[in-house]
């Protein structure tokens, strides 16, 4: 991918596996078997985006723990990132987990795994001058559907970016300590074929505990525990496949669901992720132990209500002050514009 | 799709099951029967003629429809409320009639496992393809990957079980048999099934004015082709030509 030497460019200087291009999906297609894609955790996604005043649902960097080191060329970038706990460093320096910048020409901004967290999401004020397939620019690389030429951001990418026009976000740190969500419970609905088992195993199901495995990616994240048994054998006609749906195959070791799912799938689903848990069961490191907790449709959709109230509130984004950083270096990077005169 | 003026009152009431807080299952049965697949396709036709404000995406399969709903839009008991009412008013799907006519290319370099599927079913390989092309073909669904396609009315001779173990990615264009059930499967995927033939169509094509060929409910013959005819045909639905043939009821 190459962009003209005058534009405004997100360069990648080093990318690891699992970087992505992701907006909000590939929607209207399931019907024909096409995957949606999007962000593995919607909830991060959109912050970054709203905190450099794109729409929630605009194409952002996903970064897997692999991390990713970016420069911007013939112009200067305002960018944020958010999501996870990812180490973070501007020139060499330290930055907060999640934050708002301006990335000047030349300047290198790493990302690298950090204390928690599988994704952050780099959102860059604008859009990208990248061709979109039916519509999105979300990647599914299992098809080649979107992203660069269809595949993941690799080494020497160069990502142009189309000026937003709107006035520029101010730098800091990004108040959301809402993206920091506990792992240890993950709500779930029952069903759709959760009569495909005995009312002991739906308790064996419930009580856990679950591992997150090793073996895990954004189409689906692989569960160790206790193995679970089909009361009315593990074949059924192929049916659609929700996001965060959890399917026992005949080995009785569940796989939920994630973003890059396929359409639709012949094994029973015990139950389904709710929309706002699944970001977070997305952000778990492998090892990391949990339960499921069975909830109504009613207290599903009041947590989703309760997402989508942070997400209205707007993103706050305090002045990175010396408990952050040291003044030398804010004073070095304009970061505190208007705090320190 | 036919609306009734007498009450359906002698077909079941479908189930309504949740995929979560945001897709809902309505399952008119759970085995692959024209029957209930006309009922899931008459479903999903009222409501893309007419989408309750909420509603997504609506995807048909074999014998349930699964719609995609933004919970904070419409809730839950009015989308089954509505879906109830839709489906007592439907009486009959007939479908707009589109029959296709898929080349498929039998020759040994491509049809990987013909040899091994006839051997599994006591069948000569000219008996496969001959069974294989004289059937009509129902299109049950469309998923797993884009624009694949999986078809009911496999001849009896020609159902067989899927692989105990998967076998290596097939390519696109694959023609496969297993589960008692064809497939038509555009990308290159690991299958449990039988790859007994290839088309050089493209069932879907990004830049093509229809990205997609077939959708669920048309009917599908294969034409046998040669391997020099498939090189060619190829070509020309690498330039993007349609290189099936379509035609009415």
């Amino acid at each position: 991918m190459t962009a003209p030497a005058t534009e405004a460019t997100l360069r990648i200087l080093s990318a690891g596996p699992g970087v992505t291009l992701q907006d909000a999906g590939r929607h209207g297609y399931l019907r024909f078997g096409v995957t949606a894609a999007g962000p593995m955790d919607s909830l991060a996604h959109a912050a970054a985006n709203l905190a450099v005043g794109n729409q929630p649902g605009a194409t952002a960097l996903e970064v897997s723990v692999g991390g990713i080191e970016v420069t911007a060329e013939a112009a200067s970038l305002h960018i944020a990132v958010a999501g996870g706990e990812f180490a973070l460093s501007l020139d060499g320096r330290p930055l907060p987990p999640a934050v708002v910048l301006r990335l000047d020409e030349g300047a290198v901004l790493k990302i690298r795994a950090g204390a928690k967290g599988s994704w952050c999401y780099l959102a860059i004020a604008g859009q990208l001058n990248v061709p979109k397939v039916l519509g999105s620019h979300a990647t599914h690389t299992r098809t080649g559907f979107g992203g660069v030429d269809g595949r993941a951001i690799v080494t020497g990418d160069r990502l142009g970016i189309e000026p937003s026009g709107s006035p520029a976000p101010s730098p800091g740190a990004i108040v959301a300590p809402w993206l920091d969500r506990p792992i240890s419970t993950i709500r779930v609905v029952l069903g759709p074929q959760h009569d495909y088992f005995a009312d002991d195993q739906i308790a064996a199901f419930l009580a856990g505990p679950w591992t997150a495995s090793a073996k895990g990616d954004r189409m689906a994240c692989f569960l160790d525990g206790p193995r679970l048994t089909h009361a009315r054998g593990y074949n059924i006609v192929s049916d659609g496949i929700a996001l965060g749906a959890i399917q026992v195959p005949g080995d009785g070791r569940p796989i939920v669901l994630m973003a890059d799912r396929q359409s639709t799938g012949g094994y029973p689903k015990i139950a389904t992720v709710i929309g706002p848990d699944l970001s977070r069961l997305a952000q778990a490191r492998p090892g990391t132990i949990f339960r499921f907790a069975a909830v109504s449709i009613g207290q599903a959709v009041a947590a989703r209500r309760e997402e989508a109230a942070l997400l209205a509130r707007g993103i706050v984004v305090e002045p990175l002050v010396r408990t952050h950083l040291s003044s030398e270096f804010l004073l070095g990077l304009n970061l505190i514009d208007g705090v320190v005169g | 799709m036919t609306l009734s003026s007498d009450p359906a009152s002698a077909l079941p009431e479908p189930g309504f099951l949740d995929a979560g807080e945001a897709a809902l299952v309505v399952q008119f049965g759970e085995t692959v029967d024209p029957g209930i697949n006309d009922r899931v396709l008459a479903l999903d036709a009222a409501l893309r003629a007419d989408p309750p404000a909420g509603t997504r995406e609506f995807v048909p399969t074999y014998r349930s429809l699964m719609i995609h709903y933004d919970p904070l839009q419409i809730d839950r008991e009015a989308l089954v409320a509505r879906v109830r009412l839709m489906t007592a008013n439907v009486a009959e799907w007939r479908g707009e009639g589109t029959i296709w006519t898929l080349p498929c290319c039998y020759d040994p370099a491509l049809a990987e496992d013909l040899d091994e599927a006839a051997q599994i079913l006591k069948l000569a390989r000219d008996e496969m393809v001959g069974l294989h092309t004289k059937a009509t073909y129902r299109v049950y669904m469309c998923g797993f990957t884009p624009g694949q396609t999986y078809l009911g009315g496999v001849p009896e001779p020609l159902k067989i079980s899927r692989r105990p173990t998967p076998r290596p990615p097939h390519p696109a264009g694959a023609v496969l048999i297993g589960g008692g059930l064809c497939t038509v499967a555009p990308f290159v995927m690991p299958t449990g099934w039988y790859v007994i033939g290839q088309t050089p169509e493209r069932l879907y094509a990004a830049e093509r004015k229809d990205a997609f060929l077939i959708q669920a409910g048309d009917l599908l013959r294969f034409e046998p082709i040669d391997l020099v005819t498939f090189r060619d045909l190829e070509q020309r639905a690498a330039s993007g030509e349609v290189v099936a043939r379509k035609s009415a009821a």
